[in-house]
């Protein structure tokens, strides 16, 4: 069936004007869905587009504040996940750990298991749930194993059969691949081809173009909570789509490449910190990176292409699985963020708040944390080197108001950020990653953080940088690093011929090897 | 079942050693769950042969008797600790049910409807515990803390010295010893009423939670609650049940316990919650929720109950010494669990 034929059938779900407000933050504003039978419709859009959430109201997680949900011409009005199950919508929530404890057949049957005259048929439940797991290639499976005994990838498959499982009209899949391999996705596409010739309807969100370019029928491109576009996935080019996803057209890109500053430095003598094969199972391929003091290295690809998940493992946020990495020419094991900061490497987080400063202290107290901790319990900070060390950061970084008595939750964003940089360059890196440092901040702060890292590379720090603002990206970098689908696809040294359409076209670039293997119908296990 | 469904065919080779490893993952989370029988049976053995008279019908009907009360409350617990929550009312619904109870009957009330108010103090006490939890987002420590402090209290306001039931109430007709088996000298098969309410307890308790939606919702939700709500389930519904059901069967160990011992105090039952979490935790319960069973929980009642008539026995052991006893053997099981625990995440 093609998506023009689709388009003649009249739509299963309608959704319109939904808005969702998660206190002052506005998710949602204003997006339609229209969703038809036997029609798989991809949802595109940067990490916090609003795909997720988008999916969360149609399964009755989330309630809009406003908008109309329809399913065959009723309105819906859901209260519950239990009340869109009973009305036929069916979905798969990215990373939902299921219940571990309990057995796999069970996890795929829970909530609608066959009842007898003395409650559960456990035999029954156990047969249907392998009736289930066999359409996804997996009928080899022990059902009454412990859920806990399968690997994240396989636990992803039973999440998808337990939706299956329902009988689901509406099936709704967000990131349903983002820890399953080759074969796997090759399977479970198979199924999900199957499902829509049944004529299920259904929502597809994944960061994987090339997945979703083979998939669906249908494309919605979200951008900041706004619905940008709704497309035939067949006449849609990859590098539209792109510029769509990350809001610039292709004139726009062409423009600010053009105005890119003069290429400064190539890397010249030993890496300071070097890895090779450095991966971690479904999250990031193996990967090779060289970084030199006094260079910028910029890391450019959509959210979710694995750029903060490189810099995590680059800086012991997370511990690989393979691969090994070399400090001044010394092996070392970075297994935790102390022990990269040992190594003179610090690493700022995407996620202020959360995994940067700590709101309820004072300013002071988070300029002198990390290297209070580096420096352990037995030797702390003198009162007056702690002053001269915080006094000096807020003046060089202009963080204002300039008391350091003051909480770092009362901050603006941008000086958020400053306080987060003073921290870590208060343990003197030899190397700096810094994830969307200036993400959400104000103009001002944003030249002065850029302003800061071109000072740092010059006072011949290492600075590794992420970005979605390919413009920033291309104006400070030395080199970039393109990633797309947790892969490293490319690495470019910066110089007059590089523009940010350079880099919007690596990433839109089809995969090579983009046939499909032959399915040889075994399980992994 | 046929088990050749239930086993996939694999090549023999393979299949044997991955019958084996699947037969052990099966098995591991009920290992905490078999070292309490095996440590029960092991109990049992050395008070055999160290004090004697410890494979008697009259020793093992004492102990069922004795401790009727501590396993319905360790039932309800078990409840509770598989969602990941924690009862801390039960001692004191006990004291406050039985209290009331004793003074409802002496002022002349009827004895069935005497136990019905007794029963129901403890399911009011935990449907406001459930409220509590589930509609207003208190944790279930403090809401359940709240709910012994005020349990205790009013039974602290109704009396502050031991009141005795008349000996002709209704009510004593549930400690009442029946001969079963009417042995040699003393040593009688004897049970009470109250030991048939807890063997029913215990029977209806595993199959809800082994044989209804229900019951499986109790571990899902403790496996985690909000993947439990995404997966349809009614978790609200579920949550209140549990507690409801931990401050009826307290209100039912009221009624046991009273009857038995025929007076009621105010001070009555102080610890019982601590000692059925102890019962539910060596009997294999999980603390952090999403699995245990019922009979463990049984099983770690009975350790308890044993361990008193041992020192007892044995005389030498100072009874002051029983809590440090109980502390041992309670962290000796939670290490274990951790074992267990950890073997699994590698």
């Amino acid at each position: 069936m093609t998506p023009d034929d689709a388009g003649a059938a009249s739509p299963r779900v309608r959704m319109r004007g939904i808005s969702v407000e998660f206190g002052p933050v506005q998710a949602l504003h204003d997006v339609d869905l229209t969703l038809r039978p036997g029609e798989i419709h991809a949802l595109m859009g940067e990490n916090g587009a609003g795909k997720s959430t988008l999916i969360n109201v149609l399964a009755g997680v989330v309630s809009p504040t406003s908008g109309r949900i329809e399913l065959d011409g009723r309105e819906l009005r859901f209260l519950s996940a239990a009340d869109a199950q009973s009305a036929g919508i069916a979905a798969v929530m990215q990373d939902v750990p299921l219940a571990r404890h309990l057995s796999i057949g069970e996890n795929v049957m829970l909530g609608h298991e066959p009842h007898g005259r003395w409650g559960i048929r456990w035999n029954q439940l156990h047969d249907q749930a392998r009736q289930m797991l066999t359409e996804l290639g997996l009928g080899d499976l022990n059902t009454r194993l412990p859920l806990r005994t399968l690997s994240p990838a396989l636990r992803q498959l039973v999440a998808i059969a337990r939706a299956m499982a329902t009988g689901p009209r509406v099936l709704l899949l967000d990131e349903p691949t983002s820890s399953l391999d080759e074969a796997e996705v090759d399977r479970l596409f198979l199924v999900l081809r199957r499902l829509r010739d049944q004529g299920v309807a259904m929502v597809f969100a994944s960061h994987f173009l090339e997945q979703v370019f083979a998939l669906s029928d249908r494309l919605t491109v979200l951008r900041a909570g706004t619905k940008i576009a709704e497309l035939p996935a067949h006449q849609v080019e990859r590098s539209q789509l792109i510029a769509m996803m990350i809001g610039r057209d292709l004139q726009d890109l062409r423009r600010i490449g053009s105005l890119r500053r003069e290429h400064r430095s190539d890397p010249a003598g030993p890496p300071y910190y070097s890895v090779r094969g450095l991966g971690q199972d479904g999250v990031l391929a193996p990967t090779d990176l060289d970084l030199h003091r006094g260079e910028v290295v910029g890391i450019a690809g959509l959210r979710g292409s694995g750029r903060t998940e490189l810099a995590r493992l680059l800086a012991g946020g997370e511990r690989a699985d393979t691969g090994q990495a070399e400090v001044a020419g010394d092996a070392v094991s970075l297994r935790s963020p102390t022990a990269a900061m040992r190594q003179r490497i610090a690493m700022a987080s995407e996620d202020r708040l959360r995994e940067g400063v700590i709101a309820g202290l004072s300013m002071r107290d988070n300029i002198a944390l990390a290297l209070q901790s580096l420096r352990g319990w037995a030797r702390p900070l003198s009162r007056a080197e702690r002053e001269e060390l915080v006094e000096a950061y807020i003046d060089q970084l202009g963080i204002a108001p300039s008391d350091p008595d003051i909480l770092v939750e009362q901050l603006s964003g941008g000086n958020q950020q400053k306080v987060l940089l003073a921290r870590w360059l208060a343990t003197r890196p030899h190397l700096v990653i810094l994830d969307e440092p200036t993400k959400g901040i104000d103009m001002r702060s944003r030249v002065e953080i850029q302003a800061l890292i071109a000072r740092l590379a010059a006072s011949h720090v290492g600075v590794v940088i992420i970005s979605s603002d390919l413009d920033e990206l291309v104006r400070l970098s030395d080199r970039i690093v393109v990633m797309k689908d947790r892969v490293k696809i490319g690495e470019v040294s910066n110089g007059p011929g590089l523009t940010v359409e350079t880099i919007v076209e690596m990433i839109a670039a089809p995969d090579e090897d983009d046939d499909v293997p032959p399915l040889d119908g075994t399980a992994p296990c | 079942m046929n088990t050749a469904i239930t086993t996939p065919p694999a090549a023999p080779t393979a299949s044997r050693v991955t019958r084996l490893r699947e037969q052990l993952a099966l098995r591991a989370d009920s290992l905490p769950t078999l070292a309490a029988l095996l440590i029960f049976a092991l109990m049992l053995l050395y008070g055999e042969f160290s004090y004697g008279r410890i494979f008697q019908l009259s020793t093992l009907s004492n102990l069922l008797i004795n401790n009727a009360h501590l396993v319905i409350i360790a039932v309800g617990l078990t409840f509770v600790i598989i969602s990941g929550g924690i009862d801390l009312s039960v001692g004191a619904i006990i004291a406050l049910s039985s209290v009331s109870g004793v003074m409802l009957a002496n002022a002349g009330w009827n004895a069935g409807l005497v136990m019905l108010v007794m029963v129901l103090i403890g399911s009011g006490i935990g449907l406001a515990s459930g409220i509590l939890v589930q509609y207003f987002d208190v944790q279930p420590f403090i809401a359940t803390l709240a709910m012994m402090f005020l349990g205790r209290g009013l039974a602290s306001m109704l009396s502050t010295v031991p009141v005795r039931l008349d000996e002709s109430s209704g009510i004593l007709a549930l400690g009442t010893k029946i001969k079963i088996i009417d042995g040699p000298k003393v040593n009688d098969l004897v049970i009470t009423p109250g030991v048939l309410i807890a063997v029913a307890v215990v029977i209806i308790a595993f199959v809800i939670l082994h044989r209804t939606r229900t019951g499986r919702t109790v571990y899902a939700i403790g496996g985690s609650e909000q993947s439990a709500a995404l997966m349809g389930l009614s978790v609200a519904r579920t949550k209140l049940f549990i507690y409801l059901a931990s401050g009826t069967l307290a209100g039912i160990a009221a009624v046991v316990y009273t009857a038995r011992l025929g007076s009621a105090q105010n001070i009555t039952g102080i610890g019982w919650e601590l000692d059925a979490i102890a019962a539910a935790v060596i009997g294999g319960t999980l603390l952090t929720g999403g699995f245990g069973y019922v009979l463990g929980s049984v099983v770690g009642a009975l350790v308890l109950g044993l361990m008193n008539v041992l020192i007892t026995r044995d005389g030498g052991i100072p009874p002051e010494a029983t809590t440090i006893i109980t502390g041992a053997i309670l962290l000796v099981f939670v290490l274990l669990q951790r074992a267990v625990i950890s073997r699994q995440r590698e």
